[in-house]
């Protein structure tokens, strides 16, 4: 039997990032929010020092995310091949429970450039007709830079954002990022201190002419009170940023700079251990009327809003819609369709350096640590010359330290042993990263839709992925790869080895590569290529709004959760001035 | 000279919903001496119970008024002694430890039954001001009936329109106080009350023209700070109801933990710590009883209570009056103790912690527990992690206070203007008795704090008493259940 609870104005399916963001705007607008969880409560009691630093359990076992036994994934390159489950999370690395992927990301928080957020545009400003490949499917967000500026400005002030503008009100910064577009503030605390790899980096990019930056960092330099009275603590190097909470309060994430402000709102609930199995809609189909989920004693319950939140992860997000059947399904064969479209992920490749003279103590590091480059940036230099469009920043950032993932060995030491043992003491400490992400454009044959075998243990078909690398975004990565050797070889290490994708690669699921998965349900001006229009309101149902990296209509190199914050507080805003008082289509 | 620290810990008497408490340690002393006080005085001059109330009928509600008695019972942080723990808002029945016994609260919602739904305005008034039951008999002075001798006639018209039409009735009859002989004998405490009670004002409140005049009236009286902050003479009273005399705030001895001095008018500059709350600005005062937070320190122990459910509700005229009141008032002390500065010991400590060579085990467990947040150099961040050097919980003479926070942690509550429950976690799980007699000996002598060594001893007193609730943080879940991880607590 099915249990109905009472009636309320807003439900948000999960409590992560944009979830809480969404909570806080809603509970202003002077509604009543119910925020329901799949996963368990996190609160600061989980991430109390020293609990967080355990490498076996967060680093390696994944203690943070979805289990892929309920929550699993199939992945195939191409519609040829039979799609299998992921059984261990290797790729990729989706979070659960309340905070989400805010609680367990690095800390890393980029703004868009204006042309990351209008590729179609540039591409057709700056190519020729006939450069770029067939099956690419470039679209713009449908909503620009200007316009989500102030939005950019706020979330960098909820996150306590540590870094140096390069673009102040159009006014080039030096030692900011001169790539950026222009922020009417400057980022509310310095950067991080600089470590060993920073200045290294540093030298060796701007012998080269290059624009180097540190890293923007959502690990708090200072500390910080936040525009909730939330507070953060100055980060302290102690490491363990990724795949972990944070012990000391200085990554910003939903516990520490929203939640319990959200929970001081009388006109604010939620509930954890809640599985939204579906959104119900009502009997025209032109809107929802609430959302069924399982509860944690098993529970079938059906609660009624007046509006929905889908704010779960990328790929949770698009796997809902398609079990509510709200939205066509994308159809790679005709092209047409929309919920599952534009599938996109993240280019990214790497570089080991090792020096016998530099002990860089890797252990002392934070996530967001780092210096960058943006000189390769999509709209940064002539890439038609080089056969690709796209990008991808170069970095580095010191670490990892970790015992277990934090040990490098030069490529002849054998795989175990006393040999392995003595390699890894005398080569500790002495290795240096440079890596690059990048953008990943979206093709044709890239998508996600239900998979027709596997099931969830509620019977419900999982979600796959048909995901394979293309030769445009491979020439871009190869590109970046012979930049990094021109930086390693200004340094000068005692041997490098890198690891980069080349023309001819196909995905290979079984390594990591990135938690950015973007796309499925993206944002846009037209209901043909778009699940949800500029305001993130769903085309089909008015009052189901959908928020996440989900919106992007391709990957850009910049990393996603900024712009996730600007985006949710960009239709929050639209919604408490147009939509409350008139509820309908924005579009 | 840098600013002065002060630290994680307020205690005051009033605020707490654990089921058993104890009052002062100094009370435990002075039961004896009380005892016999009270018994000569009785059979000295016996005599009946106290004015014979006038009768008047309750008044009808008025709004307003009915919302500043709640405003005022948050002041007077009422529910703190008046809710049991789970139990019905002012339905009474929370244990007040004494050496004497345990003191019940009483119900004070207006069910006429078991609450005070019978009560005029003017036995009402009696009650609040002279310590007076509508029966005529005396309530033991656990009630700050002598700090709420001073609350006006209109605060008193206030409260009693909120206790009896903003309150909902609940029908509960809580736990008799039944004390031994001859404390069940409440007419004694007539005698108690002739010697040290306050006298009852006639004066209308101050308004907020005059800020200083204002937070006298609240500090002395419906705030009742001095119940916790004023030290306690032999019969458990008040040394001092009011600034009349340099006892008053002067600081005092609360379950082993320090209930600063609140005296020190001093400017930060000129301030040192263990001079009251000469270090804080006017508006370090303000954001700590608004937020249980400023710059230099997070509140613990009784006052986190205090501030949850009192003193985050008021408003900004008021904090600021306390705060101009507190200003005021000199220090007691003439030369205050010379703890916490950037001297070169704070910089020598600071030195040794950062080169990490060499280490005395009580730097190496500090480095190891404390040092992510508190840093080498003992200055903590800003608003997040109290500033160590010259921290008062630290200094306190009693180091109770300090091995409760280490072993149990602690937690800021979540206020309307600072929302966030900063947590310090425990570490009863991961050290034993000796390493934090050896660490808390180390903050004691660390940087510039002054204070006397910890034994082990010590430590297993408090770690006895600590129960579940208390504890912020268990440690990591085992991996490996039944194998022993660490050692259990050593003989000291």
């Amino acid at each position: 039997m099915v249990m109905k609870k009472k009636p309320v104005d807003v439900v948000i399916i999960g409590l992560g990032w944009s979830g809480s963001l969404m909570g806080m705007e809603m509970t202003d607008a002077g509604l009543d929010v119910l925020a329901l969880e799949r996963g368990n409560d996190r609160t600061k009691k989980d991430f109390l020092y020293p609990k967080p630093a355990d490498e076996l359990k967060y680093g390696v076992r994944l203690s943070l995310m979805q289990e892929p036994r309920t929550d699993g994934v199939t992945m195939r390159r191409n519609t040829q091949e039979n799609a299998l489950p992921q059984r261990h999370w290797t790729t990729f690395h989706p979070g659960t429970g309340v905070g989400g992927c805010g609680a367990h990301w690095t800390g890393v928080l980029y703004r868009a450039t204006p042309t990351e957020l209008t590729m179609k545009s540039f591409a057709e400003k700056t190519f020729p007709q006939g450069f770029l490949p067939e099956d690419m499917q470039l679209q713009d967000h449908g909503v620009t830079y200007e316009e989500l500026e102030p939005h950019y400005d706020f979330f960098e002030k909820i996150a306590g954002l540590s870094g140096q503008a390069g673009n102040l009100k159009g006014e080039k910064i030096k030692g900011g990022n001169p790539f950026e577009g222009p922020r009417q503030n400057p980022f509310p605390l310095p950067p991080l201190p600089r470590t060993l790899t920073d200045t290294l980096f540093t030298e060796a990019t701007e012998s080269l002419g290059y624009h180097p930056y540190p890293y923007p960092s959502a690990n708090a330099s200072q500390s910080w009170t936040n525009p909730y009275g939330m507070q953060l603590g100055p980060c302290n190097f102690c490491g363990f940023c990724s795949n972990y909470g944070c012990l000391n309060y200085s990554k910003a994430s939903p516990q520490t700079c929203v939640l319990d402000a959200l929970k001081q709102r009388q006109n604010f609930s939620y509930r954890t251990n809640s599985d939204v199995r579906r959104i119900n809609k009502s009997a025209d189909g032109k809107t929802v009327t609430g959302v069924t989920y399982i509860d944690g004693d098993g529970n079938e319950v059906f609660q009624p809003a007046k509006m929905v939140f889908l704010c779960s992860f990328t790929l949770s997000n698009v796997r809902l819609l398609l079990l509510s059947d709200i939205g066509k399904p994308y159809d790679p064969a005709t092209g047409t369709g929309v919920v599952g479209r534009n599938f996109t992920y993240q280019i990214t490749g790497s570089a080991d350096l090792y020096f016998k003279h530099h002990q860089f103590n890797p252990f002392i590091n934070a996530g967001g640590s780092g210096q960058v480059i943006d000189d390769f940036a999509p709209d940064a230099f002539d890439t038609q010359k080089h056969g690709f469009i796209g990008g991808s920043y170069i970095y580095t950032t010191q670490g990892p330290g970790g015992a277990i993932n934090g040990i490098r060995v030069s490529p002849d030491t054998p795989a175990w042993g006393s040999a392995w043992k003595r390699q890894a003491a005398a080569e500790y400490g002495h290795h240096m990263m440079i890596g690059t992400t990048g953008s990943n454009m979206a093709y044709r044959d890239c998508y996600l839709d239900l998979d027709p075998t596997y099931r969830d243990p509620h019977g419900d078909p999982l979600l796959r992925m048909t995901y394979d690398w293309h030769d445009n975004d491979m020439r871009m990565t190869e590109f970046m790869g012979d930049r990094i050797r021109d930086i390693v070889k200004k340094l000068g290490p005692d041997y490098h080895t890198t690891s980069f994708h080349q023309v001819g690669d196909h995905f290979d699921p079984s390594k990591y590569q990135s938690t950015h998965l973007t796309g499925g349900a993206v944002m846009g001006t037209d209901p043909n290529t778009s699940v949800v229009n500029r305001y993130l309101q769903h085309w089909d149902a008015h009052n189901l709004f959908v928020i996440g990296a989900t919106n992007f209509p391709q990957n850009m190199m910049h990393n996603p959760t900024g712009t996730v914050g600007a985006l949710t507080f960009w239709a929050a805003k639209k919604i408490r001035s147009d939509y409350l008082d008139n509820p309908g289509p924005l579009m | 000279m840098s600013a002065r620290s002060r630290t994680a810990d307020d205690p005051s008497a009033v605020a707490t919903r654990r089921p058993a408490r104890r009052r002062s340690i100094a009370v435990v002393a002075t039961a004896i001496p009380l005892a016999m006080v009270i018994s000569v005085l009785a059979f000295a001059n016996p005599a009946g119970p106290g004015d014979p109330a006038s009768r008047s009928p309750a008044a009808k509600p008025d709004k307003a008024l009915v919302a500043q008695g709640a405003y005022l019972a948050r002041m007077g942080d009422c529910t703190a002694c008046h809710t049991a723990p789970g139990g019905k808002p002012f339905a009474g029945g929370l244990a007040i430890e004494s050496p004497f016994g345990a003191i019940y609260s009483t119900n004070i919602t207006p069910d006429k039954a078991t609450g005070i739904g019978n009560y005029t305005r003017d036995e009402f008034a009696a009650a609040l001001r002279k310590g007076i039951r509508a029966d005529g008999k005396r309530l033991y002075p656990a009630m700050p009936y002598p700090a709420y001798a001073s609350i006006s006639d209109h605060d008193i018209d206030a409260l009693y329109a909120y206790f009896m039409h903003g309150v909902a009735p609940v029908h509960h009859q809580p736990q008799q106080t039944d004390l031994g002989f001859p404390f069940n004998q409440r007419w004694t405490l007539m005698f108690w009350d002739w010697m040290f009670a306050g006298t009852p004002r006639s004066a209308p409140a101050p308004d907020g023209h005059d800020a200083v005049a204002r937070g006298r009236y609240l500090v002395q009286g419906l705030g009742h700070c001095g119940s916790c902050h004023t030290p306690r003479g032999l019969a458990f009273q008040s040394k001092a109801l009011d600034d009349g005399d340099p006892a008053f705030l002067s600081g005092a001895e609360l379950n082993g933990w320090l209930a600063p001095s609140l005296r020190g008018k001093r400017t930060s500059s000129e301030a040192t710590a263990g001079d009251g709350l000469g270090g804080w600005s006017h508006e370090d005062i303000v954001n700590y009883l608004a937020t249980g937070r400023n710059a230099h320190a997070a509140v613990a122990g009784e006052m986190k209570s205090v501030v949850e459910h009192s003193t985050s509700h008021l408003n900004d005229a008021d904090l600021n009056a306390i705060a101009a009141y507190l200003k005021t008032l000199p220090s007691h002390r003439a030369k205050p103790d010379q703890v916490g500065s950037n001297s070169s010991d704070a910089r020598d400590t600071t030195q040794r912690l950062t080169k990490a060579t060499d280490l005395s085990h009580g730097g190496r467990l500090y480095l190891d527990n404390c040092g992510a947040c508190h840093f080498a150099d003992g200055r903590g961040a800003k608003t997040v992690f109290p500033v160590l050097d010259g921290n008062s919980l630290i200094n306190a003479d009693n180091p109770t206070g300090l091995i409760h926070v280490i072993l149990a942690g602690a937690q800021l509550p979540s206020t309307p203007g600072a929302p966030e429950s900063l947590m310090m976690p425990g570490f009863a799980w991961r050290l034993n008795d000796q390493d934090v007699a050896t660490l808390a000996t180390f903050l004691r002598q660390a940087w510039g704090n002054k204070a006397s060594k910890v034994t082990a001893r010590q430590v297993a007193d408090v770690r006895k008493k600590l129960g579940p609730d208390d504890m912020h943080g268990n440690g990591p879940d085992d991996p490996y259940p039944g194998l022993q991880m660490h050692a259990d607590a050593e003989d000291d």
